[in-house]
């Protein structure tokens, strides 16, 4: 049955396309040779042409924020989207993330600042293991509401235990300036293109390790997991390690995006800086862009994130004059009101619409 | 008298340069205002905001700016929001601004480490970083006329007074209550000292962002049955503690906001409730200063004000205004020495750091009795100017003390201190204020 569903469908596709004699080949990253091409192209654009080209006001307020929430959407993407378990605790392990990096960046000066990242997303990982623990017990909304537990517990914390910042009469982190290779690359004399080209790497790294994660066997397991956990079970996949593993390597995402939002974009934040809104808000930035895809944490950032300053800027891009509180009012109607429309256009969000383009684009122009 | 032959004066030379202006007009400062007119911070943002714009159209519309350079700014929302102001900063950054006024505590923090960077002067007036008060350290930064420890201390010697003594503080019960943020928490230091200096009891309490849900926060009032009250809130939160510190019955003229806390959209929504509020100053309330009637006649009467008129004179819109003003007479003061013509940051810079506004001047500007002196020094961004008790009546404001000067034997060193402390983290190193002059 199978079996003449696929030949007969590669036989509609006889000289329309790229065919695959191994499963390796299938199995590939980007299979198809235009995509590899488009993502190289994208990836190495995105190194070279910002830095010089771009203003200030583009890398600090527009680029820099998107890299670093792709890089929370993508941690999240992989435990809702990949292992299906719904949470909301992203704020709170940004946090665990973003104040470990301040406490191991101002305790250890000498220690490189890529090591501070990936120590505080290890830290983050634990705590993220210990929350992820309920997730054995219970599914879905019930989820969602004991990692809102760790989201509060854990915001309160830093709030309340003054060790975490230093004893800062203020409560706020603020990100020292550190060198790599010679180059401030955090701090407030850190140039935006410096922090941008780090958070840029960061990011490619991450998103390239999370690719290969999920089409391997962790990713398979997660997924198994997903679709009916029974099932999974039985097939040998093993529940507490594989949601256990999900719950880490999530939090450990989070972690580095949240040590990114403190020393790469705001320089300086209080708890406030991760409350539940940010939880909310990388929540949409994976349903809008496409649970269970990496391409679609960055389609969702970068609705999120883009869409507010292009409608803050719009009027002004055509010369209309509105008062603020207006302008701000219409900006969070016109949002609301996109979100709805992509979700109805495309429940299964922006990721979705892109590869539905890419298909109808493969047999153009002959559809069938 | 003299006021109106300055006013004669200024004509007449609007009039000679009346050919001028033309060329005038492509001479602008800019300013960007952070403002937050939406969201649960905009109660208290929207007055200030409305102060300071109607202030600058003044200034546009009676004088033609200030020295004949138009003053030209632009609002940016920023919702009360750290991300959001950064976003705003960046944006109006493409602008050349001089300044900045960030409004938000959390937000000036953000700013501090780009100010010399960008070469744009933070002046966060009466909020933001009181370690910046050191000119030595924080040559970028200013807050006066006052700050959050000096306001702390100032208010701990009111509550003394009306005890009959800062002796007879011993024992007794205070309480902070504060907005959950750098801004809150601004000054817990302060009156944790005080609380050993004077041996009374300090409780500190903490409202969560935004401030809708403080049941919690009475439940303990109403335990611990402080003595005294002084809170630190912003927004939504006060007229919801005002509530319910009124439906708890505790005694209203034993709860003392600061000078964010004591607005009328702080107290209205409680009615009658509010009667006997207190809240901290450093102006006074009201409209009967001679900058209302010039802002009646040249901004309001023209149609061009952005609040309505009967909001005029509320506790917040008049510190918009105190806020413009001290950035137009920091600027009018770097003009002195470089000239009438649009400004560079670092000229900016200088004019704040020698700005001497004295009682005379402020009479010139229509505020006399309005609010106090300050001088600025390259050791002293603060001023440590006195402190003023306002009292709600259930129709105004009425200001019912004398000045009350902070304690600047215990807040001074404090300052000093943490201005170290906070230096270390940017890596500044301190100027020789000697070699300045």
């Amino acid at each position: 049955m199978i079996t003449t569903d696929r030949r007969s469908r590669r036989d509609s596709l006889q000289g329309a396309g790229q065919f695959k004699t191994t499963y390796g080949a299938d199995q590939a990253v980007f299979p198809v040779a235009q995509d590899r091409v488009v993502v190289a192209a994208a990836v190495v654009a995105a190194f070279v042409v910002p830095p010089p080209v771009a203003s200030d006001y583009w890398l600090q307020a527009v680029l820099i924020p998107f890299l670093v929430y792709a890089l929370a959407a993508i941690g999240l993407n992989l435990l809702t989207g990949y292992a299906g378990q719904l949470s909301l605790g992203t704020g709170g392990f940004m946090a665990v993330g973003a104040y470990s990096a301040f406490k191991l960046a101002t305790a250890f000066p000498h220690l490189n600042i890529l090591v501070v990242f990936v120590l505080s997303g290890l830290v983050a990982a634990a705590v993220g293991l210990f929350f992820g623990i309920p997730s054995l017990r219970i599914k879905g909304f019930y989820l969602a509401v004991a990692t809102l537990a760790s989201q509060f517990f854990l915001v309160w914390l830093f709030n309340k235990v003054a060790w975490f910042t230093n004893y800062a009469s203020s409560g706020t982190i603020t990100a020292p300036d550190r060198t790599l290779f010679g180059v401030v690359i955090t701090g407030p004399n850190s140039t935006a293109a410096a922090r941008y080209l780090l958070a840029l790497g960061l990011v490619a790294v991450f998103a390239v390790i999370a690719k290969n994660l999920v089409r391997g066997r962790v990713g398979r397991a997660w997924m198994a997991i997903r679709d009916r956990d029974i099932a999974a079970e039985i097939i040998g996949v093993r529940p507490l390690r594989t949601k256990l593993l999900a719950f880490g390597i999530s939090s450990f995402y989070c972690g580095v995006a949240g040590a990114g939002l403190v020393f790469l974009y705001l320089g300086s934040a209080e708890t406030l800086a991760f409350d539940i809104s940010i939880s909310f808000l990388v929540l949409f930035m994976v349903i809008i862009g496409g649970l269970g895809s990496i391409l679609g944490s960055f389609l969702g950032a970068a609705f999120i994130v883009l869409m507010p300053i292009v409608l803050a800027n719009a009027p002004h891009a055509i010369g209309l004059r509105l008062p603020v509180a207006l302008q701000k009012q219409i900006e969070l109607m016109v949002f609301g009101g996109l979100i709805i429309f992509f979700l109805i256009v495309e429940p299964r969000g922006l990721a979705r619409l892109w590869q539905i383009t890419k298909e109808k684009l493969r047999l153009w122009p002959f559809p069938h | 008298m003299k006021i109106r032959r300055i006013w004669i004066a200024a004509l007449a030379a609007l009039v000679l340069a009346a050919p001028m202006l033309a060329a005038a007009q492509s001479k602008e400062v800019f300013i960007p205002l952070l403002v937050y007119r939406t969201g649960p911070y905009a109660p208290s943002g929207i007055p200030i905001a409305d102060g300071f714009v109607d202030y600058f159209t003044l200034l546009n519309e009676r004088d033609g700016g200030l020295n004949g350079v138009k003053l030209a700014w632009e609002e940016c929302e920023t919702q009360y929001d750290n991300k959001q102001g950064v976003e705003c900063y960046e944006r109006l950054k493409g602008k050349s601004p001089v300044l900045v006024n960030p409004y938000s505590t959390a937000i000036t923090y953000s700013l501090i480490p780009k100010a010399p960077v960008d070469k744009i002067v933070v002046f966060s007036m009466g909020y933001g970083m009181s370690a910046a008060s050191d000119g030595r350290w924080f040559p970028w930064v200013f807050n006066f006329p006052t700050n959050y420890w000096s306001q702390a201390s100032a208010v701990i010697r009111h509550i003394g007074a009306q005890e009959g003594g800062l002796d007879k503080l011993k024992g007794k019960k205070i309480a902070h209550i504060f907005h959950n943020s750098a801004y809150g928490k601004e000054a817990n230091p302060t009156l944790d000292e005080l609380s050993k200096k004077y041996q009374f009891e300090l409780s500190l309490l903490a409202v969560d962002h935004p401030g809708q849900e403080q049941k919690a926060t009475w439940l303990q009032v109403r335990r611990l049955n402080p003595d005294w009250i002084f809170m630190s809130g912003w927004g939504v939160m006060n007229q919801v503690a005002i509530k319910e510190a009124a439906s708890v019955g505790f005694k209203m003229d034993h709860l003392i906001g600061n000078w964010w806390s004591a607005n009328d959209s702080d107290v209205v929504p409680a009615g009658e409730g509010a009667k006997g509020y207190k809240g901290a100053t450093f102006h006074a309330p009201g409209t009967s200063f001679k900058v209302h009637a010039d802002l009646l006649k040249f901004v309001y009467d023209k149609g061009k004000g952005a609040a309505k008129k009967e909001d005029l004179g509320a506790p917040l819109y008049n510190r918009g205004l105190v806020n413009a003003m001290l950035a137009a007479e920091a600027l009018r003061t770097a003009m002195t020495k470089f000239g009438n013509k649009p400004l560079s940051g670092e000229q900016v810079r200088w004019g704040f750091e020698n700005l001497n506004l004295t009682e005379q001047r402020l009479e010139q500007v229509g505020m006399k009795n309005f609010t106090h002196p300050v001088r600025v020094t390259c050791e002293d961004h603060e001023g440590s100017g006195p402190v003023l008790i306002q009292q709600w009546d259930g129709k105004k404001w009425n200001v019912v003390s004398d000045w009350i000067a902070p304690m600047r034997d215990v807040v001074r060193p404090k300052i000093e201190a943490a201005a170290v402390e906070e230096s270390k983290k940017l890596g500044y190193t301190m100027r020789d204020c000697a070699k300045e002059k």
